[in-house]
Parts: structure tokens; C-alpha cells; sequence
């Protein structure tokens, strides 16, 4: 995080997995999931987890208001005081605020996030959460699904499931961030 | 960045980019206390230590309820209650307090330098919650942590801060890092009440109450501490309240959105009219309820493992 991109381009060979068309592609997909399963915007509110599920979330809000003329709420989400190995870091990582605009509790949560991984964020974000109210259901939506999980966690709308091995760093870089679009994997 | 330090000792030699990560990671907190759950795991297993050989109710119980907002255990020490009485070493206390695998120390002392010294001497880190008449830096952030939630911005910002400056540690943390984010400070008092180092400070002196008071934008209210009327640093508390007593006539010669703080106990009708203190210039409250989300973000701050 503390080296910029040229940096990184410099030092790492990345191989491009998603371009800017195959991100605008899932994330339209993702939005006609997330309405075909739950009939609509009826009682729904998604929830980034910060930052790149955070960038990811507002693309879907607003794929959502195209497809069905209708707003979702929205959240953001930082994960930091519910993460699992705090007490083992010997510096403290740095808060960004939650802010959660609306009544969780018993709407249907469509947690977001840029990459499903170990799972280790995901069990953070729900008791996270679970702590501003009681959703009627938590979903889980991700760009990328890199497989390595360590926690039974499993996501019910998926971008793009990519196989990787556990020392790669798979990487989704978007213009919110100052990037072009794009997915890829660095070699360690 | 992040917080490289075992202790929070003082605000003076802390760096603008320290005190702003400080400020930033309370609005975290702030988020967290005006919850319904108003708890969050972060220092779960963490032992917080109170140790406090000053009367304190305010500070106290804010950095208790910080500490049990984070999900941290808490300890209240104090020496009344200890083998202080006994006679044994500030060291020696806090020795015994750390092999019982404390965290962090919280420390308040009637000397100047005891945090150092403790601090110093424990592996577990130090928070300073007031050490004589050295520093305050908790209350410091916190009062920076209201003037910015009020949408003030450190630049400029005309500050008074008023009444015995010379043995206030609020002020002297206030005066640390107020000047460090560039504000312009203004110590009003009577010549007695003025510190030493008063020249070093990068302050303007004030005797006059009401010409300090032009254009000021946060009005900082010491509390007049009653007990050192004996030391001849003023003649009578009528006289004192005439000359350095804020009065809703004097608000009015301040700027227009002018805030009222005070870090409490107030004395009211003497460093404050009693309807100044509760008009709607003033943030005296919101200094309290501040108090716990800053001490929260210190306490985070300060937690990574050793």
C-alpha cells in the first residue's frame, strides 16, 4: 500500500486477469443477480467494506437505479476493530470511519468487496455488522473469488472466480483510486 | 502513517502529522460511542490500569468507560485504597501493577515528569492523564478534537485562553499544540498567572481581558483552582471575576461564532457567568463526550503489541 503503482509495475511482473470491459460486465451481471434473487429493491441496502468494496458497492447502487429505477442505500464499512489478529500487529493499522446512513435491522445486507479471500475480512464484517442492528439476511457479493479460504465462508454473487496460489496477490486497481480499471495478479 | 510510540507522555513533542492521526482515528470512535451497541473487540484481553494519585471523578471515568468501550478489562487504583499509604515507590507500584500484566498505565501524579519517569521504568505503556503542572495531553487532544468538530480549522484560529496559565496543564497542553498546527494564541491573565517560559511559547500576552478577546474564536476557560488564594496570585475572587470572569457582555466582544470550552470543574460566577456556561456557545459537554471517543483512539493507537 505504501508503494505507488509505478513502483509496483517496476519491481513486480502483474498479469492481467479483468480489464475495465470485463469489470463493467460482471458488476452489470452482479446487479441483476442481487435483483433476481431478492425480487427486487424491497427491503435491500449494500454495504461496502473499505475501500475497493467500498468503489464496488457505488458501481452497483448505481446499476441497480439504471436497471430498476429505484435507489438502495448504502453503507460503508471499516473492519479494522473487528479484525482477528490485532493484538498480534505490533503497530495499529489506520481507521477509516463506518458510516451506515440507515437502519440495518431487518433489511436484507449485501455485504461488497473486491476480493474473497481467506475469509478473515467477511467474519469481521459480520459482527461489524451485526453490532449497528439485526439484518434480516447478510449476502455476500465479490469481484473476485481467489479461492484459499480459511473460514467457512462462501459468497453468493461472484465476478470472477479465479484460481491462484496462496503466495500470489491478486490485485483489482480501480479509477476511484486513481487507477485504470483493471484485475491482476502480482507475482511474488 | 501510524503511532510509533510506546507512551503518551506530552503533546509537545508529538508531530503535526502525530496530532492529526490522533484526531482522525477519534472520529472512528466517535462513530462507535453514538451506536446502540456502543462496543467494539478491539482490546479484547487488554488490561487498562487506572492509576491515579489525584482525585479525579471526570478523567477517571472517561478513560474507564474508553478502555470498556474497546472491550479491554480495567483496573482503578488509587492511592487511598493502596500500599502507597505504605510508603512504597511510584516505580515500585507500577512494577507490581505490570507483573500483574498490565497493558497500558493510565497515569494522573501531582508531580511533573512522574509519567516520564514511569514510563521509563515499565515495559507497558504510559498515558499521561495529568502530571502537576507539566501536561495534560488528553485533555490537549480533546479540546482540539471539539474546536475541529465544530468545523474550525487549527490555521489562524484566534485562541484565548484565560485565568492561571502558569499552573494549568490543560493550557500548557493546549498552548503545545494549538501553536504547532499554526493557531494564534492568546494567554490572558493577571501578571502572577503567567508561566516563566511564557517568552518561549510562541504566544501573545494579554493582561487585559477584553482586548484579548477581539476577534477570538474559541474562548478557553481555565478553572480558577480556589485553593491557591492563600499564594497572593490574586486579591479577592470578586476582584478576580470582575476583571477575568467571562460574562455574556464579553462573549459579545468576541467574533460572532465564537465557542466557550472549559475542561471542568467549572466555578460558576467566577471564571464563568453561570448563563455562559450553559448558552449556546458553549461545548463544555461536548468536551466530555468527546473526552471518551479521543481517549478511545489513544488507547487503540497505543495497543499494538509489544
Amino acid at each position: 500500500m505504501t508503494m505507488s503503482s509505478d513502483e509496483q509495475k517496476e519491481r513486480r511482473e502483474e498479469k492481467l486477469v479483468m480489464d475495465a470491459g470485463d469489470i463493467a460486465r460482471a458488476v452489470t451481471r452482479i446487479a441483476h443477480e442481487i435483483l433476481e434473487r431478492n425480487k427486487g429493491v424491497q427491503a435491500l441496502g449494500l454495504v461496502g467494506i473499505r475501500t475497493g468494496g467500498v468503489y464496488l458497492a457505488h458501481r452497483l447502487v448505481k446499476r441497480i437505479q439504471e436497471i430498476e429505477s429505484a435507489s438502495v442505500p448504502i453503507g460503508e464499512l471499516d473492519i479494522t476493530l473487528y479484525r482477528d489478529d490485532l493484538s498480534l500487529r505490533k503497530e495499529q493499522p489506520i481507521l477509516r470511519k463506518t458510516s451506515v446512513p440507515f437502519d440495518i435491522s431487518d433489511k436484507i445486507i449485501v455485504l461488497v468487496d473486491d476480493v474473497l479471500f481467506t475469509g478473515r475480512t467477511i467474519r469481521a464484517a459480520m459482527d461489524g455488522l451485526i453490532d449497528l442492528g439485526r439484518p434480516a439476511e447478510i449476502q455476500l457479493a465479490v469481484l473476485v473469488d481467489r479461492g484459499h479460504r480459511q473460514l467457512p465462508i462462501k459468497a453468493n454473487y461472484i465476478g470472477k472466480n479465479l484460481p491462484t496460489a496462496r503466495e500470489e496477490n491478486v490485485q483489482v486497481l480501480l479509477e476511484e483510486s486513481g487507477e485504470d480499471d483493471r484485475v491482476v495478479i502480482l507475482k511474488p | 502513517m501510524s503511532l510509533k510510540r510506546k507512551d503518551l507522555l506530552s503533546l509537545a513533542p508529538l508531530s503535526v502529522d502525530e496530532v492529526k492521526l490522533l484526531l482522525e482515528t477519534a472520529d472512528s470512535f466517535k462513530e462507535v460511542t453514538g451506536r446502540e451497541i456502543k462496543k467494539v473487540p478491539a482490546l479484547r484481553g487488554r488490561t487498562v490500569v487506572n492509576l491515579f494519585f489525584e482525585p479525579s471523578t471526570r478523567t477517571r471515568t472517561s478513560f474507564e468507560l474508553a478502555a470498556k468501550r474497546l472491550s479491554a478489562d480495567v483496573i482503578n487504583f488509587s492511592p487511598s485504597s493502596s500500599s502507597v499509604v505504605k510508603g512504597e515507590t511510584l516505580l515500585d507500584t507500577a512494577r507490581n501493577i505490570e507483573a500483574m500484566q498490565a497493558d497500558i498505565i493510565v497515569l494522573r501524579h501531582p508531580s511533573a515528569g512522574a509519567a516520564e519517569t514511569l514510563a521509563r521504568g515499565v515495559k507497558s505503556s504510559v498515558i499521561n492523564a495529568g502530571d502537576g503542572w507539566h501536561e495534560h495531553p488528553t485533555q490537549g487532544l480533546l479540546d482540539l478534537y471539539t474546536i475541529r468538530d465544530r468545523g474550525l480549522s487549527f490555521e489562524g484560529l484566534r485562541v484565548a485562553i484565560v485565568g492561571d496559565v502558569a499552573h494549568s496543564r490543560v493550557a500548557r497542553s493546549n498552548i503545545h499544540a494549538l501553536v504547532k498546527l499554526g493557531a494564534e494564541v492568546r494567554l490572558v491573565g493577571p501578571p502572577t498567572m503567567m508561566p516563566f517560559e511564557v517568552k518561549k511559547l510562541g504566544v501573545r500576552v494579554y493582561y487585559n481581558f477584553d482586548e484579548a478577546l477581539q476577534g477570538a474564536q474559541v474562548i478557553m476557560m481555565l478553572r480558577l483552582q480556589l485553593e491557591r488564594q492563600g499564594k497572593a496570585l490574586f486579591p479577592t475572587i470578586r476582584e478576580y471575576a470582575r476583571l477575568y470572569g467571562l460574562t455574556t457582555e464579553r462573549v459579545k466582544i468576541a467574533d460572532p461564532g465564537a465557542i466557550v470550552m472549559h475542561p471542568g470543574p467549572i466555578n460558576r460566577g467566577v471564571e464563568i457567568a453561570p448563563e455562559v456556561a450553559d448558552s449556546l456557545s458553549s461545548v463544555i459537554l461536548d468536551q466530555v463526550a468527546n473526552g471518551v471517543a479521543v481517549r478511545m483512539g489513544i488507547l487503540y493507537l497505543l495497543s499494538g503489541a509489544s
